[in-house]
């Protein structure tokens, strides 16, 4: 116990090694497992799994299904929240407020907002006797149990977290480049294209990563509002299938693997495109 | 879009500004009102759980007919809510306190030194948070289930402990940085040892950022679901995944036994959240802090 540095060896850095072997053992560990287990398939050769994979009419099209949910989610609440965080970049009363409100649908979580969705937009909700006491629809309103429901529930759940999130990138940027702009005749417009755009882009495309990430690994929604038997037969469905009711972790390793492929490939796709587009500090902001 | 600043001045200025602005305000408008949207129907939704579960009857009318506080009682005996609530509330003290006690001498290890491979440390610490649950909670529970792990509450626990101990280290790392390593040496010149060090100095400086991490955790792991779900067993299920459990075999149970569960799983959540947003910024629990947050 005396004082480090005199022995020559320091020995603080040490004070990071239980976090270190926790996730080495629970979170590294468990994920090379599971690569190394979807090449042992119950039987057939290495790739046997990853062959089943991509023939089976069950399992590929999860692929492109749970991209036609991601997608769009991801766009339109980035699309909404982009605007809206950078009309309240300010800090007023009000922002605060709005802020706090935002944060009640993220910390409910999925099963909540699915619980509340089945009874508000179902077929006898709040939403549909609106509708229909305003003609605004004719026939059966169908917003749950299909592709509708699981997309309005990535929006309540994804929209709050891209907005807080572009909110801490927005206000990271320092307030004056912006009047400095203005008084060099910039208006509102060329404001946002010419000084916060190019400073938000680093910030926008690490948002779209993990809001895509978000939306393309939902589970409970696409189960509890979807139509988990087709339109929304999403990729983590088919990996908990395998697991959990066909008991068959290799499969569903491989499947786990094609799931965090699929997320890597969009994820490297943005980044290297933010790189095109934009060439500059990692960081932009303040100092 | 074109509100460029008028040089002009004039008689005709006056005018031109009242239609130029125009654009800008119907652009406000529409911001606030797609917030204003996005806001009701969230709280419209959250109210029809809370409607359903003290409704006696209620089918396609704007209120239900009659109310009753019975569907408490019915979910309270009939999803043993008293042993749900037990569990969840030892999973999420348990995560707490075991993250902070990882967590922050190794946020304090990243803050006062450059060692070699700390990069790659940082990346072992952010890569819980980037990659989602469910991608590799599966491979977790497989490896969980063969260690007689999964099923038990400990599995449970240290699943939790996953994304939990890299925030809690993202979220403190920064909240060391800016605690001067002067009072240290200070405290150090007067002979203090380590252990006095830790206690009379650093605790108390840590306090409020310990507080903050501490409460961001316990908000994130009473909602966590997923890894949740695939480690527990019968008798180490949270409310979310009995929330789930009950909302999947619909008809079994009643819907409104179900919103009732809903709401007791709500009141747990939003009285943490409650305690938590007199200590932190909303948007600390999507991102780690980017400013240093203000002691006390």
């Amino acid at each position: 116990m005396n004082a480090p540095g005199l022995a020559g060896a320091d020995r603080t850095p040490w004070l990071a090694a239980p976090s270190a072997i926790f996730l080495l053992t629970l979170f590294i560990y468990p994920c090379a497992y599971g690569l190394w287990l979807s090449f042992m398939p119950k039987d057939g050769g290495m790739l046997a799994n990853y062959a089943k994979f991509f023939s089976s009419d069950r399992l590929w099209p999860t692929i492109f299904t749970t991209l036609k949910l991601a997608l769009p989610a991801t766009l339109i609440n980035i699309g909404i929240a982009l605007p809206i965080a950078y009309r309240m970049r300010i800090k007023t009363p009000r922002q605060k407020w709005i802020t706090t409100a935002l944060v009640v649908p993220i910390t409910l979580g999925t099963v909540l907002v699915a619980e509340g969705m089945l009874t508000y937009f179902g077929p006898r909700g709040w939403v549909a006797q609106v509708l229909e006491t305003l003609h605004l629809y004719d026939g059966p309103i169908r917003l749950t149990h299909n592709y509708t429901g699981v997309l309005i529930s990535l929006i309540i759940s994804g929209f709050p977290f891209a907005f807080l999130l572009l909110l801490s990138y927005v206000t990271g940027i320092y307030p004056v480049l912006g009047r400095a702009a203005a008084t060099l005749g910039a208006g509102p417009w060329q404001q946002f294209r010419d000084v916060y755009l190019p400073l938000l882009i680093p910030g926008l495309a690490i948002c779209f990563c993990l809001a895509f990430v978000q939306a393309y690994s939902v589970f409970p929604s696409a189960v509890l509002l979807g139509a988990p038997a087709g339109p929304t037969r999403v990729i983590s469905i088919a990996a908990y299938e395998a697991a959990f009711e066909q008991y068959d972790y290799p499969l569903a390793s491989a499947i786990a693997m094609m799931m965090g492929l699929a997320q890597l490939v969009v994820v490297v796709g943005v980044l290297a495109l933010r790189r095109l587009v934009y060439r500059g500090p990692v960081t932009g902001g303040k100092g | 879009m074109s509100t460029t600043i008028t040089t002009a001045a004039g008689a005709g200025a006056a005018k031109r500004k009242t239609s130029t602005r125009f654009w800008p305000r119907a652009w406000n408008f529409t911001l606030y009102a797609l917030m204003a949207v996005f806001l009701a129907n969230v709280g419209l939704m959250i109210a029809t759980v809370a409607i359903n579960s003290f409704g006696k009857v209620w089918r396609g009318t704007w209120l239900p007919q009659g109310w009753t506080l019975n569907w408490y009682a019915d979910a309270w005996k009939e999803f043993q809510l008293y042993d749900l609530l037990i569990v969840t509330f030892e999973v999420m003290f348990a995560v707490v306190l075991l993250s902070v006690l990882l967590g922050v001498p190794a946020a304090y290890a990243l803050a006062r030194r450059d060692f070699r491979g700390k990069r790659w440390l940082l990346f072992l610490f952010l890569l819980p948070l980037l990659i989602p649950p469910i991608t590799y909670g599966i491979p977790l529970a497989t490896v969980m289930y063969q260690w007689h792990l999964a099923g038990t509450i400990w599995g449970v626990i240290l699943a939790n402990l996953i994304p939990a101990l890299p925030f809690v280290i993202l979220v403190m790392t920064p909240f060391i940085e800016q605690i001067d390593p002067n009072l240290e040496s200070a405290a150090r010149v007067f002979g203090a040892r380590t252990p006095q060090i830790f206690l009379y100095v650093l605790a108390p400086l840590l306090a409020p950022g310990i507080l903050a991490a501490a409460l961001l955790v316990l908000v994130r792991t009473v909602a966590m679901f997923e890894l949740t779900f695939l480690t527990a067993g019968p008798d180490s299920q949270t409310l979310v995944v009995a929330l789930y459990y009950a909302m999947f075999a619909p008809g079994v149970r009643t819907s409104q036994s179900v919103d009732a569960m809903a709401m007791v799983y709500m009141a747990v959540t939003l009285v943490w959240l409650l305690v938590a947003l007199q200590f932190v910024n909303p948007t600390q629990l999507v991102s780690r802090v980017k400013d240093h947050p203000q002691p006390g």
